[in-house]
Formats: structure tokens, C-alpha cells, sequence
């Protein structure tokens, strides 16, 4: 690993000045970014460390949403009795993901900004656009199995490995970041980005620009709603596909959905050609099928992931049917 | 190397736990190490110690302690046998950065009990057979401790929030308090610790006793 000089600094302000040099990352929990260290694959010169910076606290916001601070372990978002009642996909995405032990250590904030599980990018000795740019895509023609299956490019099929981002991608989550520039607020979907031509890029954040809170909406319809991973073991894995799902059925009819989509793009995938056929629909299996059917139109699967599509129209109609009770 | 350690970037005391610029004459390739002085608290014995920012607690513990209970299995966060408690919550020793612990109090398995008065979950996997080779059971039993403690207060599991909380998604009242332990939830809550030799069953025989007696949680 590359020696570093390690800062703790006591305000925002104070980390941010400190994240302005060159070669410089903000750590949290520390449960990516020190294995992607020990890997050789990230060299930061300096680590900055949030943990006295961000909040670790969950406050109601006047709207009827909860504003999580960045600093919010995951095991400690999970156990919230708000966030289980009230948003039940986001606590059963942090419960999908990772260990007990990393539940423990992983942020908030740190979860949003977790680097792929590429088998490429963790590889110093293998060529990666994402790592270093222009060297090349081995996993295009490689292994790509568990990797992209719906707007990648020729320079990235790489996907988005959190479960927690998933549903905050459904419930339409507002990421609150702190920089030189000042404060902003990044919608989701907005904080990831597609590859394109420059998949060295994960999120549209600048250099320096630190997460300091993810506000929930509020979201009625998020009470009646779940999330289902599908992976190689029952536990402790990143998805082959997940499904954030919400469903509100007034007299049989789709009122209001959220679906989303984990593991098949660069990005926590928001299905809203899905929803937007389903709303207003008859709840029923045969259109929750339809409504993943266009949604995985445009799919364009790799030679060794094909079996996504499927898995994925499986897992939303199940979600879906489960919601709505009429399986 | 060690000596390159500049006193000046040695900084003790709380306000400036810091520990200064990288080192600006080296080898813009080769930076030579960055150390840290600070003070940690493990099994309730305080440690002053120098350590390079990139050591890990595990190395620390290992290297520097003598602490060898916790085991550098993968290095990688991946298999559990470096889990260690801090404040009392089980976390992975391998990717935590010792120079990271802001006073915080570290509880390694040779803190849970003595050869004479074991921890009752160090009894339970003696007598539950819970082990072959024993490199993961020092993880296997912080974590184990550690999910004890999480069930008492009433952290749900994925099992314990779609099978109790909320089935079928459903906004039922989220059940609080003190959760029981199962088979499939000692499963579920246990998957981080792995075990080459399959000793699984008599790992879960042996969590689930200290369960049922409840004197597991610390």
C-alpha cells in the first residue's frame, strides 16, 4: 500500500480545504476504500477521515421524510424503526447487503460511493478503462458474467455493486454534497452516471465534494414495499439482479409504483418505462410481465449474462405480485 | 525504514491527532511511510503506540500487541476470522486502520474470557464440538458474541424483517425489543464467518445455547 498522511478534521469546512490537494480521499467506513488500497488499485497520497464530520444521526424533516446523515452507520439505518416502517425496501436492501461486520463499519455515505466488484478494475495487472483510462475493456469478451446488461459501452460494462442505492434510486432520494463551491443537492437516479466514454467516473460529484446527508421523501406509497435480491449463495453476495419495488393498488387498479433496478447497469437502474406502463394498469401478473417486458427491451445483454433478462423480468413480477397479493 | 518516520509528523493528545504533510523529499513513486503516535484501548488496557497510517488493526493486535486470536484470514473483509469487537459492535480488524480509532475501546476473543473462566460462548463451542482446525472460531465467537448483542436490542436480520416485520411488504407495526434466534436467523446473521472445515453445525449448536441461556450478550 502507498504511505499516506492521515487527517481527522472537525467541520465540514475543514475536510473540504483538506480534499482540495491532489491525490486526496475522503474515508468513512473505510470497507472499500481500504481493500481497494491494499489491492493497489486507489493511491491516494492523503485520506481525509468524515467520520467527526458527518452526522450520524436521523432526523424527521418538516416535509415527513427523514434526512440521514452521511456518517449513519448501515446497520444503524436498518434498525430504524422509521426506516422499517416506512421505507421497509431501503431496510431490506442494507439487511441484502454485505455482513453483519460491514453492516457495522459502512456509512451512508460511503455506500453511494463504492467502486465496482469488476473483477478487472480490482486487478492492477489487467487492463480497466475505469482504473486507467484507455487501457481497455478485457471484460467485454471476458469475464462478464454478474456484469452489465443494460446501457453499457464499449468501454465499460461495469456495474453499480450497492444494494442500499437501489432503493434510494426508487424513492427518489435527494444526496446532499458539500465543496469548495458550496452546498448542493443530487437527485437520485442523478448522483450515478452512465460509462459512455469515460468510465473513470462513477458519480457526476467533483473532486473535493464530500456527501453530508441523503434525505428520504416522504413517500406513502414507500410503506407498502420491498426488495429482492437474487445471487449465487442465500447470503453474504452482490446480487446477479435485485428489485427495489413499491406499489400502491386502489380497486384493482395501479395507482403509483417505484421500481428499481440493482446489478444490471453502471448505475442503480430506475425502471420508470416499467412504471410508466403499469400506472394506471390492472394489477395483475400478466401486466406487471408487460411492464418488465418493456422495460428489458432495452436490454442488450453480453454473451455470458443473457440469463439476467429473465432473472430480472422474474424478479420484478414477483416483487410486484407479492405487493399487490394476488399471487 | 521506520527511522524515516520524522519525529515532526509524530503529533500526540487529542486536538491534533493528526499526523502531518507526507513527506515532500522522498521519492515521488516511493513516499516513504507516514507515522502516527496515539493510544489504544484493548481488552481494557490502554497501548501507546507509533504505527504507520496504513496498519491495519489486525496487524497492530498481531504484530505489535501479541494479540494472535484474531487471524489474518483472506485480508480482504471477505471470511471473518479478524473479527474483533469495538464499543462492543463486531467489525471486521482487517479493514479497519488503526490510526482511524478515536478513542474507542477494542475487544478481542482473548478479552471475553479466561482458560478458567471462559466466555459462555467459548464454553458453548467446547462443548457443541464447534471447531476442527480453529483458525476462524476467535472470529466465529466475537462474532457470534456480537450477534447476540444485536438480537437483545432488537436489530432485525433480513430473515427477522420479512418473516416477522413486514410480510409480503406489508406496513405492519415494526415488532421492537428483544428478538429470539433461531436456526435461520443465526444463519443469516452469522454468513460473514467462514469455515473451511464446515463445522457449521456445531457453530449454530453452540450460538443457539448461548441464545436459549442468554447470557451470551455482553
Amino acid at each position: 500500500m502507498r504511505p499516506f498522511a492521515y487527517h481527522r478534521p472537525e467541520t465540514v469546512a475543514a475536510a473540504v480545504a483538506q480534499a482540495g490537494g491532489a491525490d486526496v480521499m475522503y474515508l468513512a467506513g473505510g470497507t472499500n476504500l481500504v481493500d481497494l488500497m491494499r489491492l493497489g488499485v486507489l493511491t491516494p497520497a492523503t485520506l481525509v477521515d468524515v467520520t467527526r464530520v458527518t452526522s450520524a444521526t436521523i432526523e424527521q424533516t418538516p416535509g415527513g421524510g427523514l434526512l440521514v446523515g452521511a456518517g449513519v452507520r448501515n446497520s444503524d439505518l436498518t434498525a430504524h424503526p422509521l426506516v422499517r416502517s416506512r421505507y421497509p425496501l431501503l431496510a431490506e436492501a442494507l439487511l441484502a447487503g454485505a455482513s453483519g461486520q460491514l453492516r457495522n463499519m459502512a456509512t451512508v455515505g460511503g455506500n453511494l460511493l463504492q467502486r465496482t466488484r469488476c473483477s478487472y478494475f480490482q486487478d492492477v495487472t489487467k487492463p480497466c478503462n475505469k482504473r486507467d483510462p484507455g487501457s481497455g475493456c478485457p471484460a467485454r469478451t471476458g469475464d462478464h458474467r454478474n456484469l452489465a446488461i443494460i446501457e453499457h459501452s464499449e468501454h465499460c460494462v461495469a456495474t453499480h455493486p450497492s444494494d442500499m442505492a437501489v432503493a434510494l434510486v426508487a424513492l427518489g432520494a435527494l444526496v446532499h454534497v458539500e465543496g469548495a463551491a458550496g452546498a448542493r443537492q443530487v437527485p437520485m437516479p442523478g448522483l450515478h452516471r452512465l460509462p459512455g466514454d469515460d468510465p473513470s467516473r462513477d458519480t457526476v460529484l467533483v473532486p473535493g465534494e464530500l456527501i453530508t446527508a441523503v434525505e428520504l421523501p416522504a413517500l406513502p406509497l414507500a410503506a407498502r414495499s420491498l426488495y429482492r435480491k437474487a445471487r449465487d449463495r442465500a447470503s453474504f453476495s452482490f446480487a446477479a439482479v435485485s428489485v427495489a419495488a413499491a406499489l400502491q393498488v386502489e380497486q384493482g387498479v395501479v395507482r403509483d409504483c417505484r421500481i428499481a433496478l440493482g446489478s444490471v447497469a453502471h448505475v442503480p437502474w430506475r425502471a420508470g418505462r416499467a412504471e410508466d406502463a403499469l400506472r394506471g394498469a390492472p394489477a395483475t401478473e400478466q401486466e406487471f410481465a408487460r411492464a418488465a417486458d418493456i422495460e428489458l427491451e432495452q436490454a442488450r445483454p453480453l454473451p455470458l449474462n443473457g440469463y439476467k433478462v429473465p432473472l430480472a423480468r422474474n424478479l420484478i413480477v414477483r416483487a410486484l405480485a407479492d405487493l399487490a397479493a394476488v399471487r | 525504514m521506520r527511522e524515516s518516520w520524522d519525529s515532526r509528523e509524530r503529533i500526540a493528545g487529542r486536538a491534533g491527532r493528526v499526523t502531518g504533510q507526507a513527506n515532500t523529499s522522498g521519492d515521488a513513486a516511493a513516499p516513504p511511510p507516514v507515522g502516527a503516535d496515539l493510544r489504544i484501548s484493548v481488552n481494557g488496557a490502554w497501548h501507546a503506540l507509533t504505527v504507520d497510517t496504513r496498519e491495519s488493526l489486525l496487524d497492530t493486535l498481531r504484530d505489535r500487541l501479541g494479540l494472535t486470536g484474531a487471524k489474518k484470514g483472506c485480508d480482504h473483509g471477505q471470511c471473518g476470522a479478524c473479527t474483533v469487537l469495538i464499543d462492543g459492535r463486531r467489525v471486521l480488524s482487517c479493514l479497519t486502520l488503526t490510526v482511524s480509532l478515536d478513542d474507542e475501546s477494542v475487544t478481542t476473543v482473548e478479552g471475553l474470557g479466561l482458560p478458567g473462566a471462559p466466555h459462555p460462548l467459548q464454553r458453548a463451542f467446547v462443548e457443541h464440538d464447534a471447531l476442527q482446525c480453529g483458525f476462524c472460531t476467535p472470529g466465529q465467537i466475537c462474532s457470534a458474541v456480537g450477534v447476540l448483542a444485536e438480537a437483545a436490542e432488537g436489530r432485525p436480520s433480513l430473515v427477522t424483517h420479512r418473516d416477522r416485520a413486514h410480510p409480503g411488504g406489508s406496513a405492519e407495526p415494526v415488532i421492537t425489543g428483544a428478538l429470539p434466534l433461531d436456526e435461520e436467523e443465526i444463519r443469516e446473521r452469522m454468513s460473514g464467518n467462514l469455515c473451511r472445515c464446515g463445522a457449521y453445525p456445531g457453530i449454530l449448536a453452540a450460538i443457539a445455547e448461548a441464545a436459549r441461556a442468554g447470557e451470551g450478550a455482553r
